[in-house]
């Protein structure tokens, strides 16, 4: 049986409703967007009205200096923090992209897709456990853990290199690296798999069919997406830069220009606004801190908007081959 | 003259279901062996099982024999690496390597070979393009993507590199159901010219292409070879009734 529909609005009564309520809730997404954007951009405003003191007292120093000194000639120089932020994120990437490459080829070129959802989900959850659990899991397991059995032997084979010398407290410079690393492989492998699952699979046909191995294999599918790979590093690289909690509960939170050694404390920008915000008890000293917080958000932002720009031009690259 | 491949009781299987069934073929050196049938009989599966690519699909698996000058591929110890570079396969949809130029294309086999030398490179290219005449078009823009091309640019590019590697049987699986006549014109030709120093195996769902280019013809119908022997007689004199609809196009 045929119906002639007149008007579909007459036949489904509600279907006016619902594309009103479409709209409704096109504006709405629009409204919360554009909120978005208008807290990122009075967050900055605030953090150049903060660090406006700072600014002003110490210009280009505050960058260069290596000085921190809030008690007596209450001098500020941030070198130190960037330098430690800077360090323990490349040790963070150092230790953390090898695996997570592993990870996402394993995940979409070795293990059988039924298992390894099951592997997805358990990275995916550990992405989302909150980073002062990974801080008080690096304090109370790692952190022993560390000191008693894995640095006390690499100072024994390799404490003639400076780096791996001196003494051992178990919190410190490679620990940070550690605790970062392991937080950025979940996010980090995640993005990996998506980016390997699209490779259509004509192209590891193509190059199996030319007598590759399951090596050679995967090295091309690699290729295939490498500049999406570049983003995803970036991408843990601006979640190492970003990452505050777990960091200060092992870094050992000192500041000093350069550690004498891997095993030495040291500190990050973001460990010390956490820890010196509240004993901050005059302006320029706030002021300070406000200035770190907005060199890190500057470094933060960039890193990420370049990490998603890659990631999203890859995917959007790829899939647009694997449609034709 | 001995045959190129000889396969014997082939059987294979997804998972179950079971889309070959007993399988036993000769092909000959030096010519074109075409392989029509309705969709879905297995000719495909059948192409792929010749270098053991079905295999590389978690469900699959096969029984029997394919003997390649006389090695039986199947055998224990034989490495599918080695097979797939002298048994080499041009897929139904172009599939070039669109992040790498058009010469690093047609060298990728090469490179898995460890072959670095710039100069055997460059010629090897060169020859590749010419064999598939594609040289002319493309001897400008070598440093372009493999995707810049037309699609039966493309798929001569696929040739070519298959080519590269020297293999000495070279698989088609519909390599012109994505293409103009024009370009199907030219890779009709390309593959005459082939024939003389390749053994071809090539799917066709086109049955005045299977009649112009290849000198043997085998009928694939649910996973069974029907009938197999010289292109003309298959359609020209068809023992089997199946065949004669098949070819005649009066077939459900
Ligand atoms: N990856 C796969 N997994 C499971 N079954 C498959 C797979 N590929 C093919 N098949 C099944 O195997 C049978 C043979 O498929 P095959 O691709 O060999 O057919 P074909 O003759 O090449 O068809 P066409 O002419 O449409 O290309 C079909 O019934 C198909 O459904
Ligand atoms: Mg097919």
């Amino acid at each position: 049986m045929k119906v002639k529909y007149k008007n579909k609005h007459t036949v489904f009564p509600y279907l006016k409703w619902l594309i009103i309520g479409d709209n409704i809730f096109k504006i709405i997404s629009a409204l919360f967007a554009s909120t978005i954007l208008l807290l990122l951009g009075l967050m900055v405003y605030e953090l150049i009205k903060g660090s406006w003191l700072s600014i002003q007292t110490f210009g280009l120093d505050f960058i260069l200096g290596t000085k921190w000194d809030p008690a007596i000639s209450k001098v500020f120089g941030a070198l130190p923090l960037i330098l430690g932020t800077a360090v323990t994120s490349a040790i963070a990437l150092l230790i953390g992209v090898p695996i997570s490459l592993g990870v996402g080829l394993a995940l979409s070129e070795y293990i059988p897709k039924r298992y390894g959802f099951v592997i997805s989900f358990l990275v995916e959850l550990l992405a989302a456990v909150p980073s002062v659990i990974y801080g008080l899991w690096g304090m109370f397991v790692l952190i022993p853990f560390l000191r008693d059995y894995i640095y006390s032997h690499i100072r024994a084979l390799f404490g003639f290199i400076p780096i791996f010398s001196g003494p051992i407290y178990g919190g410190g410079v490679l620990t940070a690296g550690i605790v970062l690393a392991i937080m950025i492989i979940p996010t980090v492998s995640a993005v990996m798999r998506d980016l390997f699952m699209i490779v259509p699979n004509s192209q590891r046909e193509a190059i199996i069919a030319l007598g590759a191995t399951k090596l050679e294999t995967v090295k091309t599918v690699v290729s295939y997406t490498r500049s999406g790979v570049i983003g995803a590093i970036i991408l843990g690289l601006g979640r190492a830069i970003g990452e505050t909690m777990a960091v200060t509960m092992v870094i050992g939170n000192r500041f000093q220009v350069w550690p004498s050694s891997l095993f030495d404390a040291w500190y990050t920008m973001s460990a010390i606004i956490a820890n010196e915000l509240l004993e901050a008890t005059y302006d320029l000293y706030v002021s300070a801190l406000m200035n770190v917080a907005l060199a890190l958000l500057f470094i933060t932002l960039v890193i990420n908007i370049l990490s998603r720009l890659i990631v999203w031009r890859t995917l959007r690259l790829v899939r647009g081959i694997a449609k034709e | 003259m001995a045959p190129k491949l000889e396969v014997e009781d082939l059987n294979a299987w997804f998972g179950t279901k079971q889309v070959l069934k007993n399988i036993n073929i000769k092909i000959e050196e030096n010519a074109v062996t075409a392989i029509i049938g309705p969709s879905g009989c297995g000719k495909t599966t059948f192409l792929r099982c010749l270098n053991r690519m079905h295999e590389i699909n978690p469900d699959a698996r096969v029984s029997g024999k394919v003997l390649f000058n006389g090695l039986n591929i199947y055998g224990n110890g034989v490495d599918p690496v080695m097979i797939r570079k002298k048994i080499g396969m041009v897929f139904q949809k172009p599939n070039p390597f669109p992040m790498m130029s058009i010469y690093d294309n047609v060298v990728a086999g090469l490179k898995l070979n460890g072959v670095r030398d710039k100069k055997s490179l460059d010629a090897v290219v060169r020859r590749s393009l010419e064999l598939v005449n594609l040289w002319d078009e493309v001897k400008d823009d070598l440093n372009k993507s493999g995707a810049s091309l037309s699609g039966g640019q493309q798929q001569r590019l696929c040739i070519a590199r298959a080519l590269a590697v020297e293999p000495e049987v070279l698989l088609m699986d519909e390599p012109c159901s994505a293409l103009d006549p024009i370009s199907t014109a030219k890779i009709e030709v390309l593959i005459r010219k082939l024939a003389k120093t390749y053994t071809i195996v090539i799917v066709t769902h086109n049955m005045q292409q299977a009649a112009r280019v290849s000198d043997y013809t085998a009928f694939f119908y649910l996973g069974e070879l029907i009938e197999y022997g010289p292109t003309k007689q298959i359609f020209e004199n068809p023992k089997h009734e199946l065949t004669e609809k098949y070819i005649t196009g009066k077939f459900g």
